[in-house]
């Protein structure tokens, strides 16, 4: 029923043509000292691409399928059939999917036969999952969810049984969820992100961001729309930050509002820098308006300016064009007519240039590296959390590329964040051919000295239909050590895996892509995200249940690279708290770094055969004897290792070596 | 009018009411039965002899049948205020596919040239959401004519006998709608003030209209929420609270342009 013949005979051919490929990787090794690998800027991509004119269908649609394995694919329980799945979050064996109409827990310890553990009905939307410890958090933003989980809604304005923010269920058997408490806020919770901090073993963290309008005040008291200069507890320019004491979480509350965006539009409050100072100080001499608005000075543009002589001519009762007087005037009142203006645009709706974007949409929390990523509205955020209930923003990009900033991942050393541009909101078609390659994409960004500079923008390359709507979403890190390697959601646009370890050059290297719906209308569906999770890629697929695949090895990965990744182990995952990968040492991660070297050209090839050929004999035999051979290698790999193009790499193989021969 | 497709997942909610009641009425705030949902009914009764028909050409698997029943049902629950959001925002929105239009033509920059082909896609691609979302339930969908500064609504279809047939709306003289009164939304002469102006007057002027039109859809958003019951319907509040996020962003940088341009 899910997939067809044409893709398992795809399937088939693809794992004789791996198996092919890695055979005859093997005798040339032995036998010539050419590489066998090649860079992956050199390897073919699909062409025609095969998801293109994919068949339409619910539960039959036609797929395609790239460099990856389908294990299983389930549908959802049939409480939750025609509602849509949303985000995962992991503990153990278990996927818990986040869903409108409450959340799922799947039983994936046989990943080709997952099984349904939970189906607790408890809507709201869109129900982003989290776990720690014991502990499930689970985000409601829209207007029908209740307190008491009932399935009728809240149909008035202002009601007390609505729960807009963050519910809480006990999880210690997983199989019976206890719903133990919910934080309320303002504007309810779209996402929220969970924060372990090292220093604080009694405490977790929740930093929720909503981006629905505020709630009325008689609903929750201290909720206030009015912006922040007028009402400091202002609901609008602020995250809210949740602490959840371990030992008691019922008592969990919001503990902090930080306004990160606080100054983010504003002129320099320090004043201006010379060069802008010399800039105003001529348009000044060439005559042009100057205001005096927050500590510094502005050129006030001929727009504004005619509208005060406008203004002023009919405070005196005249009429046309403005006399020399009114100019005069102008000059002398321009700072008061200035700062009016200015309120007059924040009093529109308590918002404005001058303070920013108002919400985040997703913050993706790096403990291990101290940041976080926010991505909020037009800019995407760089914020220092080394002190978790006062994180404090460190940089900001904006791109007029971009229509929305919706999340963040960072790779695995923290050198390259990747934004995603959740253009239309994930209803809207937004990958047809028409549809410019930079917008609803990601971007990605190197790290440089706490600052963000632009890489590239990357986009699933297959134009779809105008009935699947399709737009950058939710993705993770896949731990291949030494590259960076991500797979992503794409909605209807499918899932595909892509390697981003050239921050400026990404390269599509897998992918899965069923055909849409409908033929005829937009529904809503396809991949709400996909993340890698012990060595298994599951996918919340909005309609269509669970997906599990996982890699194939490629001329773009291999066989090594995947057996290293598949070295970690992760005891619980939450998207968007990224755990830092380690890996231990192992006989994969050593063959791992060197097919890179031969893939990248930076290591001899004699030196390779070498490094191979050791540990080969090596596996052939153990305690001290292998632990000798073992050492000999790190010994040669360290005097070889200035010759490399790479010599870091091979130090690391070296230092692998040694930590195998200590056992 | 319903579609045959659409008539057939109406076929399909009336089984699965019948067989599933525990389903339609168990599941969740979005699928339960609601003051529109006796029209409904009432409204497949009417079709039902000749959907059967089409039903039995069909092989759908017993879960695809259900998915597209929930689907009909999720989609019961609304209120006026929201078919008057739907309703209004996409002649609000098809004004400005008329001022953004005259962008290349009118020696735009390139950054208002980006903006307003965005504007295009984006908006373009709402009005085809919302009049699906009116379709969908049976409401008198706004079909959308532009001649050059000229926008002309003319409803279709609907369930309700008053609004059928057409009613050709000329900017202002809409039998339903007088979308000039909308928040945000431009006079004819003011439109007409856009489209004389050129290269960097046309930027600002296009700039400043934009950031009023835009606020105008915020506060119509603002207005949907403060309504009793409405917003319940999935579809529509992702689509307003998109419309919301989106637009207060492109507010932004579009009075930082503004601020640029000196």
């Amino acid at each position: 029923m899910n997939y067809t013949v044409t893709a398992k005979f795809a399937v088939l051919f693809l794992l004789l043509g791996a198996y092919l490929f890695s055979a005859s990787v093997q005798a040339q090794q032995s036998s010539t000292a050419e590489s066998a690998l090649k860079p992956i800027t050199e390897i073919a991509q699909p062409d025609p691409d095969p998801r293109i004119g994919l068949r339409a269908g619910v539960f039959d649609a036609e797929e395609t399928i790239w460099n990856l394995r389908m294990l299983s694919t389930a549908p959802p329980p049939p409480d939750f059939i025609g509602s849509w799945g949303t985000d995962l979050a992991f503990k153990d064996n278990y996927a818990i999917q986040g869903n409108y109409n409450g959340f799922v827990i799947w039983d994936i310890s046989n990943p080709e036969n997952p099984s349904v553990a939970v189906d607790f009905l408890c809507p709201a939307s869109q129900s982003d999952v989290s776990v720690y410890g014991d502990l499930l958090f689970v985000s409601g933003e829209g207007l029908g969810g209740r307190l008491d989980c009932g399935t009728e809604g809240v149909r008035e304005t202002v009601s007390p049984d609505r729960l807009r923010g963050i519910r809480i269920f006990d999880i210690s058997d997983i199989y019976e969820p206890e719903y133990i408490a919910n934080v309320q806020t303002c504007r309810g919770s779209h996402t929220h992100s969970v924060l372990v901090d090292p220093n604080d073993d009694e405490n977790v963290y929740v930093y929720v961001s909503g981006s629905a309008p505020v709630r009325p005040e008689e609903e929750l008291p201290g909720c206030s729309d009015a912006f922040p200069d007028e009402d400091p507890n202002s609901a609008f320019f602020r995250i809210e930050v949740i602490q959840v004491p371990l030992a008691n979480p019922e008592q969990a509350a919001i503990v902090s509002s930080p306004r990160i965006f606080d100054g983010l539009e504003a002129p320099p409050v320090h004043g201006l820098a010379p060069e802008e100072q010399a800039i105003v100080d001529r348009a000044a001499e060439a005559g042009r308006f100057i205001a005096n608005y927050r500590n510094a000075q502005r050129i006030v543009n001929d727009g504004i300016v005619n509208r005060f002589l406008a203004q002023l001519v009919e405070e005196r009762g005249g009429e046309g064009e403005p006399t020399a007087a009114d100019s005069t005037l102008l000059r002398e009142r321009m700072d008061d007519m200035y700062l009016d203006l200015m309120e007059e645009r924040l009093a529109v709706r308590g918002r404005s240039v001058d303070l920013g974007p108002n919400q985040c949409h997703d913050i993706t929390l790096y403990p291990e590296i101290g940041l976080a990523g926010g991505a909020c509205e037009g800019y995407g955020l760089l914020i220092d959390i080394s002190d978790p209930i006062n994180p404090v923003r460190i940089d900001a990009v904006a791109d007029s590329n971009f229509a929305y900033w919706h999340s963040a991942t960072f790779n695995n050393d923290g050198t390259t964040v990747l934004f995603t541009d959740e253009w239309g909101g994930g209803t809207q078609p937004k990958c047809r051919e028409t549809d410019p390659y930079e917008w609803g994409a990601n971007a990605i960004y190197s790290i440089v000295d706490g600052k963000m500079e632009f890489q590239s923008y990357f986009k699933m390359p297959a134009p779809q239909t105008s009935t699947e709507n399709c737009v950058a979403h939710n993705g993770s890190m896949i731990p291949i050590p030494g590259r960076d390697i991500m797979v992503q959601s794409w909605y209807q646009g499918g899932i595909n895996v892509f390697d981003f370890t050239d921050p400026a050059n990404p390269i599509e290297i897998a992918f899965h892509d069923r055909g849409p719906l409908s033929d005829d209308r937009l529904e809503i569906g396809g991949s709400w995200s996909i993340y890698w999770y012990n060595g298994l890629l599951i996918n919340s697929e909005i309609v269509r249940g669970l997906d599990i695949f996982e890699l194939l090895p490629s001329e773009f990965i291999t066989e090594n690279e995947i057996a290293a990744s598949n070295t970690v182990r992760m005891d619980y995952f939450n998207p968007q708290g990224q755990p830092m990968f380690t890996w231990p040492a192992s006989f994969p991660l050593v063959k791992a770094y060197a097919d890179q070297l031969e893939r990248d050209r930076e290591f001899d090839m004699q030196s390779l055969q070498l490094l191979r050929t050791g540990l080969e004999r090596a596996e052939l035999t153990n305690g001290n004897e292998q632990a000798r051979i073992l050492t000999e290698l790190a010994v040669e790999m360290e005097s070889r290792a200035t010759g490399s193009a790479n010599s870091a790499k091979v130090l690391k193989i070296a230092e692998t070596l040694r930590e195998l021969a200590a056992g | 009018m319903a579609t045959s497709h659409t008539r057939l997942i109406i076929y399909f909610s009336l089984i699965i009411a019948f067989l599933l009641p525990i389903y339609i009425t168990g599941c969740s705030g979005s699928e339960t039965t609601t003051d529109h949902s006796e029209h409904h009914q009432h409204h497949h009764n009417g079709h039902q002899q000749e959907i059967h028909q089409e039903h039995t050409q069909h092989e759908m698997s017993d879960l695809e049948a259900l998915y597209w029943a929930r689907i009909d049902s999720s989609r019961m629950n609304f209120v006026q205020a929201d078919v008057d959001f739907m309703t209004d925002m996409i002649a609000h929105h098809a004004q400005a596919l008329i001022m953004s239009r005259l962008a290349p033509e009118n020696g735009a920059s390139d950054s208002v040239q980006r903006l307003a082909a965005r504007i295009i896609n984006a908006q373009g691609d709402e009005i085809g959401t919302m009049q699906k979302w009116l379709r969908d339930r049976h409401q008198p969908v706004p079909e959308v004519h532009i001649d050059g500064l000229i926008l002309m609504i003319h409803m279709e279809g609907g369930d309700n006998h008053d609004m059928h047939g057409d009613h050709h709306g000329h900017h202002g003289h809409d039998a339903m709608h007088h979308h000039h009164d909308m928040p945000g939304m431009l006079t004819q002469e003011q439109l007409e003030e856009l489209a004389a102006a050129h290269g960097s007057e046309f930027d600002r002027k296009f700039l400043t209209f934009m950031i009023e039109h835009h606020e105008g859809a915020i506060y119509m958003v603002d207005e949907l929420f403060a309504a009793d019951g409405a917003a319940l319907d999935r579809e529509l509040f992702d689509l307003a609270s998109g419309i919301n996020a989106e637009q207060v962003t492109e507010i932004d940088r579009m009075w930082k342009m503004l601020d640029e341009m000196n």
